[in-house]
């Protein structure tokens, strides 16, 4: 562990905690755009979380301990699951303590609190959004997961920043088995991160809402951590798939400290990039209905499993 | 991986998105856009075997892609497009088991001719041969399509992808077949798919409907 590495990833967490609320922002501004409505402010998400904070919580009668706690855990698992992704530099000390595998462990653990909170209030619609929730979850981890084989595969370590350097200094050569991945991997996170085909993030009509559906007893400083957790959820899953398939001018291992701060620049052109391709994917697309998830979640299975057949057959 | 030359790597994505293809194929519900994946793969065949070409020097391999674009990307999608007109048959074809169960079975051929052609693959000398099991998968999964599928045109459509991955088969194991055979084949295709076209009509005027279960049927009505 050296200082370089310790500052890399002090300042990796601080920018995704800082940056997360903006990607939103501005993922919602294209989307406004797209759709020919005026533009929200691209720094509204800070204004919601800073008015959420000097509100006065309110929690519901009955309410158990989980309910309190889960923004906590699922803000902490979100900021963990932050220091593990290599965004900046893949000289992280702390992601020594957690693979891949553990990764989506954490998003689950993250899935199973929310899913828990929102049905202990016992509300109709807590229940019914948590249960879609999990169906969402159960069909979207095993293609998560197969992805990020797919990769372990090429670099031979389920370690993600042993897997970034490995993919990021190869020489040139077209792993058709990485298209697959990344086509999967984007359709996972569309489903993971609540967005358009599988669920609506700015709906609050009944029947169709999966994540709102969940928070809706929230309030004040818990409903203030859940957004701000959902935010970085989104930038998590960015910031995987751009480690993953587009990894270029990420710092690399034992990189000095001047490399980090170089790398951050070209992270946030990555990320303006993909936020605005996010919200051309929902500005193109209708919602599914919540049958059809299946389906579409079946098909990201599918191409994840593909795409390791596919590198075994041929990257032998 | 990185041994490979860069033709070859080009052959592998092309494979890879057969393979892709025939998958979409598999699990399409509308007729149009079977017969535009139909199309995509037609193009994608083409371009490998001009990719083979290309990288082993082969010239009369230029000819076979030639024949190929010609034939399935321009001629049968065309032909399968008016056939749908005529017909008036763009409903959603819906086959005999749901699409996700499609989805494994065609997962669980896909392991099964992977598993099959890798003894094979070793005994041909050709820098494509990796591509045989992909090859092979293809036919599987136009097979698949054709028996779990109920209408009359997704079951043709099937037929014409089982033979595009055929003939990936044999570009990628022995560099194609001789022109006379791929011309012979080209030309069975072509008939095959007017005299299909042709059946369709009847077919359609004898049970006014391209539901092939009716033609399991030996008397015209079993009280």
């Amino acid at each position: 562990m050296t200082l370089a590495g310790v500052l890399s990833q002090l300042l990796q967490v601080a920018l995704a905690l800082a940056l997360a609320p903006l990607l939103v922002g501005w993922v919602n501004q294209c989307r406004a755009w797209l759709s020919n409505r005026s533009a929200p402010p691209l720094l509204l998400p800070y204004r919601t979380i800073r008015k959420l904070f000097t509100k006065d919580a309110i929690v519901a009668e009955g309410a158990s301990p989980i309910f309190r706690v889960t923004p906590y855990v699922v803000f902490g698992a979100m900021c963990c699951a932050a220091a593990i992704v290599p965004s900046l530099a893949t000289d992280l000390p702390f992601a020594q303590a957690a693979d891949a595998i553990a990764l989506v462990g954490l998003f689950a653990l993250a899935r199973v609190f929310i899913a828990l909170a929102a049905m202990d209030i016992g509300t109709a619609f807590g229940s019914l959004g948590a249960r879609r929730e999990m169906f969402v979850g159960f069909l979207a981890e095993p293609a998560l997961l197969m992805v990020l084989f797919t990769a372990s595969l090429i670099s031979g370590s389920t370690s993600l920043p042993t897997i970034v350097d490995t993919l990021a200094h190869r020489e040139f050569a077209i792993y058709p088995s990485l298209a697959f991945a990344g086509v999967a991997f984007t359709m996972v996170s569309l489903a993971e991160n609540a967005r358009i085909p599988v669920d609506n993030p700015t709906t609050h009509l009944e029947l169709t809402m999966i994540h709102e559906a969940m928070i809706l007893e929230y309030s004040a400083r818990h409903l203030a951590l859940i957004e701000w957790a959902s935010a970085l959820k989104l930038f998590n899953y960015s910031c995987i798939g751009l480690a993953l398939f587009f990894p270029f001018g990420i710092a690399p291992g034992g990189g000095d400290w001047l490399a980090t701060m170089g790398a951050a620049p070209a992270l946030i052109g990555k990320l303006a990039i993909g936020g605005f391709l996010l919200a051309l994917i929902e500005a193109l697309s209708a919602k599914m209905r919540i049958f059809r998830a299946p389906e579409f979640l079946g098909t990201a299975f599918l191409l994840a499993v593909l795409a390791m057949l596919v590198n075994l057959l041929l990257g032998s | 991986m990185a041994a490979l030359p860069f033709y070859a790597q080009l052959i592998n994505l092309f494979a890879a998105l057969l393979l892709l293809l025939a998958f979409a194929m598999l699990t399409q519900r509308r007729v149009l856009s079977l017969v535009n994946l139909f199309a995509a793969q037609g193009l994608a065949l083409a371009l490998s075997t001009a990719v083979v070409a290309w990288g082993t020097h082969q010239t009369h391999l230029y000819w076979s892609a030639g024949l190929t674009l010609l034939l399935k990307v321009a001629l049968l999608p065309w032909l399968l497009l008016r056939l749908i007109r005529q017909l008036d048959v763009k409903w959603d074809v819906e086959g005999l088991i749901n699409i996700p169960t499609t989805m494994l079975i065609g997962i669980v051929l896909v392991v099964f001719s992977f598993n099959l052609a890798l003894p094979i693959s070793q005994l041909a000398a050709t820098v494509t041969r990796s591509t045989l099991g992909i090859a092979m998968a293809s036919v599987m999964l136009a097979f698949l399509m054709m028996i779990t599928r109920r209408k009359a045109i997704p079951q043709v459509i099937g037929f014409l992808a089982m033979e595009n991955g055929l003939f990936f088969a044999a570009t990628s194991a022995t560099y194609g077949m001789p022109m006379v055979v791929e011309l012979g084949i080209a030309l069975d295709v072509l008939v095959g798919m007017l005299i299909l076209g042709v059946f369709f009509f009847q077919i359609r005027e004898q049970f006014d409907s391209l539901d092939l279960k009716h033609l399991e049927q030996l008397k015209e009505s079993e009280e």
